[in-house]
């Protein structure tokens, strides 16, 4: 069913030191596309999310096993170069976390770090991440404001283009809008939509609304276990197994 | 497990079908019975009371229309209300098309008889079965008997065209003085038919709500 794959795990088993977050994971993601991944609070999905981009490796006790391909290559290999997967591979969290500079420094942050010097190029970049995350129009005058002056909804479309800004081929979102208002989260949910064009999308979400709303595939996760992975229209309204269809119609306890 | 208030409210919905299928029921078999019995009294009781059935129609429609804007309802209970919505207005044509019959029984009731009646009582009663089982298919959730019914409309459609064949070649191209009466039951044949029908959408409802799987537009 997938056409086009741009991430794929393989027998991935995720531990907390001795404790198993992930057993036996296996998906495919395809380009392009919006994954959601839901399921209940400890089911693994955000420990999945972060492995995506290594992020757990910033914890000590952290062990893996198996393989997580990106774009073709085994991101788990000793060899793999870290600052350009998280380039390729660019992260939004649920609070959205603005450095405490301007607007323009926080999307040229990453620019800088990645060697980026040309003012012209840097400009450029930050007007295209800036409009890429629709927030162009609503800084344009005031580049040079703290970010701590824009609102909720702002910010977080902030750490959007500073993620852009970098030009990676995948976004990761972990409840990318858990924290905002219904008109600043449908503002988030409209651009995943345009964004999906450029970029491959994956996305944890609580809101099974959500879910349903912007993403193409859906992966429901349990225990740690990968138990359902299918199409969204199919997964909300004919999920395959019993569990899938508690959890999506509340019954789960 | 957790309990849940929209079980309760899902249970209201199946409650408020139930008693419309109940009521079409009613309607159809005494529309039957006023074209068989010739009974105007019958025929006028069941159009004065179709306004209530077009009452609780919009009654369950809004019910529906609440619960998926509050709860937001996904997988088995999404197709549930959206299911019962189709299946609510199903029943209601059920309904219009009892009056209709028992509009021909009115117009039956003031000529003399033009016939005996053999294969319209057989005709009603094929349709006052599959709208039975249709029901019954939708209280047990039971894909295999809503598949039986699909399977009877074949029937319906071999009965209404012997019936009408018959009206027309036997009496009306015979002798031109039977054509309101003759064309009484050929329109009786023409709307228990038509019951089979939507007697049959409902049962490719009841099978989509067991197993979201979809049977319409399917040729035998």
């Amino acid at each position: 069913m997938i056409k086009d794959i741009v991430i794929e795990a393989k027998d991935f088993n995720f531990y907390y030191g001795d404790v198993r977050a992930l057993t036996d994971v296996n998906i495919k993601i395809e380009k392009n596309s919006v994954t959601g991944i839901i399921g209940p609070s400890g089911c693994g999905k955000s420990t999945f999310l972060r492995s995506l981009n290594l992020m757990n490796n910033l914890i000590l006790c952290a062990k893996y096993e198996g393989q997580i391909f990106i774009e073709g290559e085994d991101i788990l290999h000793k060899d793999i170069d870290v600052v350009e997967l998280r380039r390729k591979v660019g992260m939004v969290f649920q609070k959205s976390n603005p450095f405490p500079k301007t607007i323009f420094e926080n999307v040229a942050y990453g620019l800088r770090i990645n060697g980026i010097k040309d003012k012209d190029l840097i400009n450029q970049r930050i007007e295209e991440s800036l409009k890429g995350a629709a927030l162009w129009d609503e800084v344009k005058d005031r580049l040079h404001a703290s970010a701590f002056d824009l609102s909720g909804g702002q910010q977080q479309r902030l750490c959007i283009a500073r993620a852009l800004a970098v030009e990676p081929d995948i976004l990761l979102m972990d409840e990318p809008a858990s924290a905002l208002d219904p008109t600043a989260t449908l503002k988030i949910e409209e651009l995943i939509q345009v964004l999906k064009s450029k970029y491959t999308i994956i996305i944890v979400t609580h809101n099974m609304q959500q879910a349903a709303r912007v993403s193409d595939y859906t992966a429901f996760f349990m225990m740690g276990k990968l138990i359902e992975y299918s199409k969204t229209n199919l997964m909300f309204t004919n999920p395959e197994h019993k569990i899938t269809e508690d959890y999506v119609t509340g019954r789960f306890g | 497990m957790i309990d849940r208030k929209f079980d309760e409210e899902l249970n209201e919905l199946n409650n408020k079908l139930l008693k419309m299928a109940a009521l079409t029921q009613e309607s159809i078999y005494l529309a039957v019975e006023s074209v068989k019995n010739r009974d105007k009294g019958l025929a006028e009781k069941i159009i004065k009371n179709d306004k209530a059935i077009d009452e609780f129609e919009l009654e369950i429609d809004d019910f529906s229309i609440e619960l998926l804007a509050r709860r937001q309802p996904l997988a088995g209970d999404l197709r549930f209300i959206t299911t019962g919505m189709k299946i609510n207005g199903e029943l209601e044509r059920i309904a219009d098309l009892s009056v209709n019959i028992a509009h021909r029984a009115l117009d039956l009731s003031d000529q003399p008889l033009l016939k005996p009646l053999v294969d319209i009582p057989v005709f009603s009663e094929l349709a006052v079965n599959m709208v039975k089982s249709t029901i019954d298919a939708f209280v047990k959730r039971d894909a295999d008997l809503a598949q039986k019914v699909i399977g009877m409309d074949e029937e319906a459609n071999k009965l209404r065209n012997i019936i009408q064949r018959e009206l027309v070649e036997d009496y009306i191209a015979k002798d031109i003085s039977t054509l309101s009466r003759g064309l009484s039951l050929f329109l009786v044949a023409q709307h228990l038919e038509r019951i089979c029908d939507h007697a049959k959408y409902i049962s490719e409802a009841v099978i989509y709500l067991v197993s979201a799987k979809v049977v319409k537009h399917q040729k035998a």
